[in-house]
Parts: structure tokens; C-alpha cells; sequence
């Protein structure tokens, strides 16, 4: 029960007009941020850094992690109403949450999606708050074989789980591989598929390419068919809220799957965007009617959307326990830890009680009021769709293409999205999906490396896949999944098969 | 805001130089991902000079830590004449030429000032050995491969380790990981049985009594006295020299503009980075993360840099680090 008093002695730290206002401050511009598609968390949170050198640490890390959570709820805005995922973590919103939009459904689809970020939210800071201790060694037990098992069987849980055919599943997969090997190799020091161009030292940025594959090729798509946005104006009012509240107890295992998934991952780095593709394929798993996933089913926006906010808080324990940042935004928050004098790692829960757990309970209260600030405004972000699609459509270009730009400063970004672009609009023309291809990019590094990190170590042995009880867990269940429609359809005849028995 | 101008004006040394002043914000490029050694030294220089007034136009980090940092070399070299970006650099503009066949050279750049050394400083798990002997005899005797982390391949680390193998006679298995961080909880994890990390990489975890220095790559120990953990302090390390392994190694940390600008801005940043060495937030940094103080600019630093050019070639080829 320490952790509660701690818990209440963060909320005295808090409560001061002056970091209200804060709090109210980053939270507008977070979600600011997180709608302009490509800005998102990581931009944002690094454009306004400076902001808050002259201020006391726990003010400033208040500001700054509102502006996390805006950016976060703000996120899911773009991917459905116009299927641009301002982050990477909303590529799997887009799934469901656009096909809602189209329905004219927008307003539900929003209101879910800020609803289970809450949600996943809630859970992650619950937990952040009462297993801290132990969960920051849980992170240390994770070395190259551990988190080449945990990439695999994202990789194996697309493939086995995904609705499209599997070769074109492995087709999309392959091609994001390949693309993700060009730039510096860290194994081996080597430059891979630059072809000497100092453009493609640095590889191919995973949010050039989504902002491509996914905004400009519907732009292209839209403007094929006929010249307006699909989706009709979405009018929110309080009984919409009501009405998704209160059909969210039915779907409490896949809001408590989802935030068990992000949790997981985001503690372990690099797992948001993993946990947001693996809490959809689950989801979708267990549906009793897998096929009306991809439609606009409501359950396709909890399911990411969960995890990958719970994944996004929990990213923060082994920031600030570990110094390991688990996600981009996450960095930068680091950054600014150190401008302001502390140090991350496991003495700053014993040194700075203060600022850990002021930053708890600011985790709580910016959720709650984010969440009441995001359902309040939605009306205004909903409205877009009712803009001619001919006023529309120059914007949303150009506001990609400064996004695609800010992320590096590079024009050649802005190329390679309109590349990206003609690539998504061919890919969805011919079927082949389009998330298992931006998932290669985005974990196919980090797969690798890790893999050959557990060669080197091993000496060159695949049994170090199995070589202890954790690792060896998440290997089996990686393969599992992977060979899970022939296992199933096993399973199935085999129940048959008795069910025929005891019939007889 | 004019007192200000005076007063900077009147700082500056020569009248003649102080004409210049940027007009823009300025970029600090840090060839290296967040979090990381440069990324902090970038960040406490903003602050330095934002806190002290010490410019008038803001100053950005921008992070360019692309391809191990060839991004940020090549971002330097195509803005030739530009003087709003200055480049925090360290050994990599002599490593990344030879070892990954950059179209780089750091004499196409403008020298600015060195402002810092870094040090390098074997740790292995605080469960592990407790003398350099110990850690030596360890190596040899396991029958596993004995697992090195390192940042990236064919860099300070790789060539430190390859050092370490050519005086002790143990083998080690290098694991490159993609930053010091990475490379410090792996350790902490047990994933690794040691690493080289600079003493700012590793400094949370050896206050934690997570890991434990056994000796650094320098010809004499530590100067900072004051107590890090409960018993030791930053020069109770022994030199690895001391400890019967004479491998030594120091990485600069030093400030570059592009190629091409004028004397007038050079002399400029010059003045910007003498003055932030004697900020409290800069002496503050070095004794916080063991850094060891220099500061050279003109002819000195490139003697200086020309001096450590040699050393880091002939080191990398040696370790058969250079790309034919």
C-alpha cells in the first residue's frame, strides 16, 4: 500500500493551478499535433522541448506528457476519418474505423477509439503504478533471442491470423523486409542498397512510407471513383457517447486482451506498434465472424486502439525505471529528463519521488481530462467531412507532404511518399494488403538484428530459441500462429470426428 | 534586447569579428539517435546557451542519427556555406570513411573548437569478476562464446574490444547494439558478460550497483573525486595500464561548421562554445559524466585533429576494420 500513499502524495505535487493550466496547454496542442498527419508524438513533443527548460521538472514533464497523451488521442482523428495514421500504432485503427467513417458511422468509430485509449490507458498507468518495482526487472530478463521471439510472432501471427490469402500476405511481407535492409547495417557496419546515394543512407523511414501508402493512395483511389470524400457529415451527441458506453461491457474481453497485449509490449521496447497490430489480430481471432472484420466493425477500433495506448503508457516504465525509451516519444521525454537535470534509471523512483510520481498522477488526471476534452471537440473534427472533397483533398496532400518533410527535413521524403503513394494505390488495385508490408518495414531491422545478435551470441545455434523457459514460450506460440488454419482445421475435424463418435 | 548585443560584442575578443551573429535559428546536428551521449552534450548546450543568453537566435537539436551517423556527416558536407548548422562530432568522421566507404572527410568541414574528451571504461556485471586478472582468466576459461556489447560494428567499441583480445589472448564475442543504452541494460540483464562503454552511458546502472568498472582506457586515472556510489568515485578506477592491459583510448567531442563560411562566422562560434565551456551547466555536465576538460580551437585543434586522424587509421586498419 505504499504505492497508494506515494500515489496521493503525487497528487498533492499536482494539484496547482499552475499545472492545470499546463495540463490543459499540452493537451490542446498534443491533439493538435497528433491530427496533422506525420507531426504526431515524437515532432510534437520535440518542437516544444525548449519550452520547458526554465521550468521546474515536474511542471515541465506534466506539459510535455499531456502533449504525449493529446497527440495520442489525436492520432486516432486522422486514421479514421480520412485513413492517414498520424502514428504508426494507427495503422491498425484505420482497419475498421475508416469503413465505419464511410458508413457515416464516424462519430461512433471516434467515440470508441478515444473511449479504449482510456481505457488502455487506465490499465497501463494501474499497473505502472503498483508493479513498477518488478516490472522493470521483467524488462532486463529480455535479451536478442527474447526480442527476436516477440518480432516473430507478430510477423507468424499476421500471416497465420490475417483474413487476406497467405501468399499475398507473405508477397506484402517480403517486400517490406527488402526495403527495410536498405541503409547501414548495424550487425555488420556495412551499407546495404544505398547505391551510392546519400539519400538512402538512412533508410527508408517508416512514416514517409505510411503517410504514402496509406494517405496519398486513397487520395488517388477517392479521386478515381468519384470526387467525394466517402462518408457523410457525423454528427455527435451525447446520446452517441452513451450508446458506445454502454455496449462497452460486452466487449470487455477484448478491451482486457488488448490491455494485457500493450501492456506487455510496450514495456518490452518497441512494441506499440506491435501491440496494436496483434490486439486487431486477436480480436479477430476470437470473433465468432472473423469475415465482417474490415468492414467497419466496432470492435476493430478497441482492439488496437487498447493496446496500443496501453502499450504507449507502459512505454514510459522502462523510460524512467531503465533508461530505455520504448518508443519514439518516449526518447524524446528522455531528452528533456536530462536537460533538467535527472537521470533516468532505477535510483530516480528512490531520488526524485517528487517528479515520478507527480508524473503518475499526471497520468491519471490528463487522461480523464483528455478524454473529456477529445469527446467535446470531436463535433469540430467531424465537421471536416463535410467540406467538399475538392477543398479537402489539396489540404490533406499538402499537409502530408509537411509531414513527410518535418520528419527528416528532407525533400527526398516528400518524393519517396508520392512513390509510396502510386505503390499503395497499385497494391490495393491487385489485393495485396498493405499492414503486413508496413509492419516488415517498421520491425524488420530490429527482427534481424536481434536474430543475428542471438547467432553471434549462441555461436550460431537455433536452440538458444528454445533456451529458456520465456524465450522458448514465445517461440513455440510463434509457430503456432503461424500454422494456425491447418491446426485449426485439424482441430476441428478432430472434434468432428468425436462429436461423430459419441453420435454413433 | 540591445544590452544584450553590447555586452556579447563587448565579450568578444576581437571587435573586428563581432559584426556577425546568426540570423536564423541555429541546428545543432547530433550524428546519433536520442537519448545518446551527443544527444545529452546537444541538449545541455541548448540549455547552457538559452539559460545564459548567450545568443540571440534559438537554438534546435536536430538528431541525424541515420546510418549510424552518416546521415549527419553528409548533411554537413552537402550545406556547404551555410552557417546556421554546427555539427557535434566524435570519432566516427575518421571511422565511417574507412570502415563503411562514406564519401566524407572532416577537412572539408570547418573546425570549430574540441570541447571535451570522452573516456572509455570496461564494466562487466556487478555478479561478474571483480579484478581486470579475474575478468581476463574468466574469458579465457569459458567454453560459450564470452559475450562483448558494443554500439555498432567497426567502431570505437568493435576496435577497443579487437584491442583487448590482441593483449590479453581471450576471445570475445562482439554483439553490436544500436546504441550505449542498449548496451549498458544488456548488461544489467546479463545478456553480455562486459561492455566499453563511456562513463555517461553507464553511470545510472553503476549507481544502481548494477555493474562494476574495472579499469579505463587512459593513460592516467579519472580526475573527479567526488563520490559516484557509496564507496567509489570516478577515480578509484585503476587504468586498464595499471591493471597489466596497456590498451588506451580517448574519443573527442568536438564542434564543427560546414565547409566554406566565412572567418567571421567561424570566429563567431568559436566565442559561442569558449563561452558555454564556462557556463555551470557545462562544468557540471563534465564532472556528471567524466568527461575530461580540453578546450582547442585554430591551428591547435587541427594539429589536434590531423594527430587523432593518424591514430584512429592506424588502429582500424590493424583491427582489419578498413573497407578495400
Amino acid at each position: 500500500m505504499e504505492a497508494l500513499g506515494l500515489l496521493l502524495h503525487g497528487f498533492a505535487v499536482l494539484l496547482t493551478w499552475k499545472t492545470l493550466v499546463l495540463m490543459m496547454v499540452g493537451l490542446v496542442l498534443g491533439i493538435f499535433v497528433g491530427v496533422l498527419p506525420g507531426l504526431g508524438g515524437p515532432n510534437g513533443v520535440a518542437i516544444l522541448l525548449p519550452l520547458t527548460f526554465t521550468m521546474d521538472p515536474t511542471s515541465a514533464i506534466v506539459m510535455l506528457s499531456c502533449i504525449y497523451w493529446g497527440a495520442l488521442f489525436g492520432g486516432a482523428i486522422t486514421s479514421i476519418l480520412f485513413n492517414i495514421p498520424g502514428e504508426a500504432w494507427s495503422v491498425a485503427t484505420t482497419f475498421d474505423g475508416y469503413p465505419m467513417a464511410q458508413q457515416g458511422r464516424a462519430a461512433e468509430a471516434l467515440t470508441a477509439a478515444f473511449t479504449s485509449s482510456f481505457i488502455g490507458s487506465l490499465v497501463a498507468v494501474l499497473l505502472i503504478t503498483f508493479l513498477a518495482p518488478m516490472i522493470s526487472s521483467f524488462a532486463l530478463k529480455f535479451g536478442p533471442p527474447e526480442f527476436f521471439a516477440v518480432y516473430l510472432l507478430t510477423f507468424c501471427s499476421f500471416v497465420g491470423l490475417g483474413r487476406e490469402a497467405k501468399h499475398k500476405t507473405v508477397i506484402s511481407m517480403s517486400l517490406g523486409l527488402l526495403l527495410a535492409g536498405i541503409g547501414m547495417d548495424t550487425v555488420s557496419g556495412n551499407l546495404r542498397m544505398t547505391f551510392g546515394s546519400s539519400e538512402l543512407l538512412r533508410g527508408i523511414n517508416f512514416l514517409v512510407a505510411v503517410i504514402g501508402l496509406f494517405g496519398i493512395s486513397e487520395i488517388l483511389l477517392t479521386m478515381e471513383e468519384r470526387l467525394a470524400l466517402r462518408g457523410h457529415a457525423a454528427s455527435i451527441s451525447l446520446r452517441v457517447v452513451l450508446g458506445v458506453w454502454k455496449d462497452l461491457p460486452q466487449y470487455w474481453g477484448t478491451l482486457l486482451r488488448s490491455s494485457i497485449i500493450g501492456c506487455w509490449l510496450g514495456i518490452t521496447p518497441g512494441g506499440a506498434i506491435a501491440a496494436s497490430f496483434m490486439g486487431y489480430n486477436l480480436a479477430k481471432r476470437f470473433a465468432k465472424d472473423p469475415e465482417s472484420f474490415g468492414r467497419g466493425r466496432i470492435e476493430g477500433v478497441f482492439a488496437p486502439e487498447t493496446a496500443a495506448h496501453a502499450s504507449g503508457t507502459s512505454a514510459l516504465l522502462p523510460m524512467l525505471a531503465l533508461g530505455i525509451p520504448g518508443s519514439g516519444t518516449a526518447a524524446i521525454l528522455l531528452g528533456g529528463l536530462m536537460v533538467w537535470g535527472l537521470n533516468p534509471g532505477p535510483l530516480l523512483f528512490v531520488e526524485h519521488k517528487d517528479f515520478v510520481w507527480g508524473l503518475i498522477a499526471s497520468m491519471y488526471l490528463g487522461n480523464v481530462v483528455g478524454l473529456v476534452l477529445v469527446l467535446t471537440t470531436v463535433p469540430i473534427f467531424a465537421s471536416i467531412l463535410r467540406v467538399p472533397f475538392a477543398a479537402v483533398a489539396p489540404m490533406i496532400v499538402v499537409s502530408c507532404a509537411i509531414g513527410a518533410y518535418a520528419i527528416q527535413n528532407a525533400m527526398f521524403d516528400i518524393w519517396l511518399m508520392l512513390g509510396f503513394g502510386v505503390v499503395g494505390y497499385v497494391f490495393k488495385k491487385i489485393g495485396i494488403p498493405l499492414a503486413p508490408f508496413t509492419l516488415a518495414l517498421v520491425l524488420g531491422n530490429r527482427a534481424e538484428d536481434a536474430f543475428r545478435l542471438s547467432m553471434i551470441g549462441s555461436g550460431g545455434t537455433l536452440k538458444v530459441f528454445w533456451s529458456n523457459g520465456l524465450v522458448g514460450s514465445i517461440t513455440t506460440l510463434a509457430i503456432l500462429l503461424l500454422f494456425w488454419p491447418a491446426i485449426d482445421a485439424l482441430l476441428g475435424r478432430a472434434g468432428l470426428w468425436r462429436k461423430s463418435v459419441t453420435l454413433g | 534586447m540591445k544590452a544584450a548585443i553590447t555586452l556579447a560584442a563587448a565579450l568578444c575578443g576581437t571587435p573586428a569579428f563581432a559584426a556577425w551573429e546568426p540570423t536564423k535559428p541555429v541546428e545543432i546536428v547530433v550524428a546519433a539517435g536520442a537519448g545518446g551521449a551527443s544527444d545529452q552534450m546537444a541538449r545541455m548546450m541548448q540549455a547552457a546557451i538559452q539559460k545564459n543568453n548567450l545568443m540571440k537566435q534559438p537554438m534546435v537539436v536536430s538528431l541525424k542519427g541515420g546510418a549510424s551517423g552518416a546521415e549527419a556527416l553528409m548533411y554537413m558536407k552537402s550545406g556547404e556555406g551555410d552557417p546556421n548548422k554546427v555539427l557535434i562530432a566524435y570519432s566516427l568522421i575518421y571511422m565511417l570513411p574507412l570502415s563503411a566507404k562514406i564519401p566524407f572527410n572532416w577537412r572539408e568541414l570547418t573546425p570549430v573548437s574540441v570541447i571535451a574528451l570522452d573516456q572509455f571504461v570496461l564494466w562487466d556485471n556487478s555478479a561478474g569478476p571483480k579484478t581486470v586478472k579475474e575478468f581476463v582468466e574468466a574469458a579465457k576459461a569459458a567454453s560459450a562464446p564470452f559475450k562483448m556489447g558494443g554500439t555498432g560494428s567497426k567502431r570505437e567499441d568493435h576496435v577497443l574490444t579487437v584491442f583487448l583480445e590482441q593483449k590479453t589472448g581471450a576471445k570475445f564475442s562482439y554483439l553490436p547494439y544500436k546504441s550505449g543504452g542498449e548496451a549498458a541494460t544488456q548488461l544489467v540483464g546479463n545478456h553480455t558478460e562486459a561492455n566499453v562503454n563511456n562513463p555517461s552511458e553507464n553511470l545510472e546502472v553503476w549507481r544502481a550497483g548494477q555493474v562494476r568498472p574495472l579499469c579505463v582506457f587512459d593513460k592516467e586515472r579519472i580526475s573527479y573525486t567526488t563520490k559516484v556510489t557509496d564507496t567509489q568515485s570516478w577515480a578509484d578506477i585503476p587504468t586498464c595500464k595499471e591493471e597489466g592491459v596497456d590498451v588506451q583510448y580517448l574519443m573527442l567531442r568536438a564542434m564543427f561548421l560546414p565547409g566554406k563560411v566565412t572567418p567571421e562566422q567561424q570566429a563567431f562560434y568559436v566565442e559561442l562554445f569558449h563561452k558555454v565551456t564556462q557556463t555551470a551547466e557545462y562544468k557540471d555536465y563534465m564532472e556528471k559524466q567524466a568527461l575530461k576538460p580540453i578546450f582547442l580551437t585554430g591551428k591547435d585543434m587541427v594539429q589536434f585533429l590531423e594527430e587523432d586522424d593518424a591514430i584512429n587509421k592506424s588502429l582500424m586498419t590493424d583491427a582489419g576494420f578498413v573497407a578495400k
